[in-house]
């Protein structure tokens, strides 16, 4: 159940959130958007275990990247983003869940509704669409507090420039860049209305982040007319963190 | 055990201090919850002691906070391992409340706002070792920590201080509570680690 | 207070506390809650973890579907909160997406 996996990179996507490349033993594959549970142990046994959603797409290699946002009054994220380096060993279990995943058989229209970390099982489907050359119509709403706190932000650039591939729109709730057009402010409907899949063309959607983030944005896509079964959610909790 | 993971040790605090086995010291409050959060107005806060057929006693938020009080300074234990030291609590006794009820009942039940409930024996309650707790650490109760009042018995494990306390039923054998009837220890004395069902 | 009303995850979090027991992925499960009757993903569970076990409760009604403890050597697993849970084998679920 649990498996070894080692250290083999890092790498900071913000000043409090690191990504970091395991190699496991005997990996089994994943689908985007499982998780895995990772435990910690002292040397005196004790131990704590968090879920990290992966952020790597489905690869042959036995390699997966999880990132992890460093809380204040965290236990195993400290740890994770400022003391693990390469060569260390951490314990994974999973790849756990079924529902909260796309496969590429997906043909419909993809909506994808990040809050802050959430954005980490949305960029593994982003980045197992492109490694496969889908094509499935793919939006990605990333909510955060400020530019600074955006992950994978050259990548994300890169592939919303790209023809026929994923539409981004930043919504930024603390402090916003200079002369962008909407003021700090949570997600709304009036957002959703314009940045999201029209509920007519029946996408399914995926919403991902701290619980309070994920019960407004799926109440807004069921207002506008998705039904319940075509939106997934997965939650973390209200300080980002699965505990 | 797992493989021990090079430089990690939890938000655990070392200190020469005498714990339960099993324990480890912390500085903060975890805060450990099976359900949402109840929602009790004081105007319609009640506490009850009943027999399972009468009730016998009854206060109400103000005839409550009429009662007598005390503060008192005491040791948190939880199954889950963490320990809490010198924690700070302003509550009525549970020998006031019990004072003058007439009852050869042995156990009691006590249940909460939500459906949490907990057995202990009644003998447990009594001779300043349990409260009904409505201040920590000097301020009113959070909701989050089983705010307006929550039982306070910590001779025991942590889990018998059922939060949102609501009332209590004599019972003439012992009957078990939410995480009694789940594996958890019925009595739960931290100084022998009973924590779980077949624990000596 | 949102720490208050929010302090619940979903039915994701637990799922690899289940896969202990469970050998067919559990959030993906049907499940009907025994109290109210609705029929829901148990991925969209509320899920308590910060307590001295699991509690499941349904998302409509909030009673409780499922409560699991790890007690020592041994797990408990209370299950009448739920009149059925419907778990789909690998293959089938492989072959199903999202219409």
């Amino acid at each position: 159940m649990w498996r070894v996996g080692t250290v083999v990179a890092l790498h900071n996507e913000t000043a409090t959130a690191r990504t970091i490349t395991l190699e496991v033993r005997d990996w089994p594959g994943h689908v985007a958007g499982q998780h895995v549970d990772v435990r910690v142990t002292a040397p005196d046994g004790y131990s704590a275990v968090r879920s990290y959603s992966l952020a790597s797409a489905p690869n042959p290699e036995g390699r997966v990247q999880i990132t992890v946002e460093r809380l204040p009054k965290g236990e195993v994220s400290p740890y994770l983003t400022q003391e693990v380096v390469v060569d260390d060993r951490l314990e994974v279990r999973g790849p756990i869940g079924g529902w909260f995943v796309w496969r590429t058989q997906q043909t419909e229209p993809i909506q994808l509704i990040a809050g802050g970390s959430g954005i980490v099982p949305l960029m593994a489907m982003i980045r197992s669409r492109a490694s496969t050359g889908g094509t499935a119509p793919f939006r990605l709403l990333y909510s955060v507090r400020e530019p600074g706190a955006i992950f994978y932000r050259d990548e994300l650039q890169a592939l919303s420039d790209h023809k026929h591939s994923v539409s981004l729109t930043y919504a930024y709730t603390r402090s916003a860049p200079k002369d962008w057009p909407r003021p700090p402010s949570r997600i709304d409907a009036a957002l959703i209305a314009n940045a999201t899949w029209p509920s007519n063309l029946v996408p399914t959607s995926y919403v991902c982040g701290p619980t309070s983030f994920v019960e407004s944005a799926a109440g807004l896509l069921s207002a506008c007319g998705n039904s319940p079964d075509k939106i997934r959610t997965e939650r973390f909790g209200p300080t980002g963190d699965r505990q | 055990m797992g493989i021990i993971s090079r430089g990690f040790s939890g938000r655990r605090s070392t200190a020469d201090v005498k714990l339960p086995p099993g324990q480890y010291l912390t500085t903060d409050f975890p805060v450990l919850s099976a359900g949402p959060t109840p929602q009790v107005p004081l105007d319609q806060w009640e506490f009850t002691i009943d027999d399972g057929t009468n009730v016998l006693r009854r206060w109400n938020w103000k005839s409550f906070r009429d009662l007598p009080t005390e503060t008192v300074l005491v040791d948190l234990h939880c199954v889950t391992r963490w320990s809490k030291l010198g924690t700070s609590w302003e509550g009525v006794s549970l020998d006031t409340m019990l004072a003058d009820l007439k009852t050869d009942a042995s156990y009691t039940l006590f249940r909460s706002y939500g459906d949490y409930t907990t057995n202990l024996p009644v003998k447990d309650l009594r001779n300043k070792q349990a409260w009904v707790v409505f201040r920590f650490e000097g301020k009113d109760l959070a909701p989050e920590h089983g705010g307006p009042a929550r039982l306070l018995v910590p001779h025991l494990y942590l889990w018998k201080s059922a939060k949102w306390v609501r009332g209590m039923t004599l019972m003439h054998h012992d009957k078990p509570g939410f995480w009694e009837n789940l594996g958890y220890h019925i009595y739960g004395d931290p100084w022998r680690e009973q924590r779980y069902s077949g624990d000596e | 207070m949102i720490a208050d009303i929010y302090n619940y995850l979903d039915g994701n979090a637990a799922a690899g506390e289940l896969s202990k027991i469970f050998v067919m992925d559990v959030t993906a499960a049907e499940g009907q809650c025994a109290h109210c009757g609705a029929t829901k993903r148990f991925a969209e569970a509320h899920l308590y973890m910060q307590c001295p076990g699991v509690v499941a409760r349904c998302a409509v009604c909030q009673n409780i579907l499922l409560r699991l403890v790890n007690a020592g050597e041994r797990v408990w697993l209370d299950l009448r909160g739920m009149t059925y849970l419907m778990l789909e084998t690998p293959q089938l679920s492989d072959s199903l997406s999202p219409k």
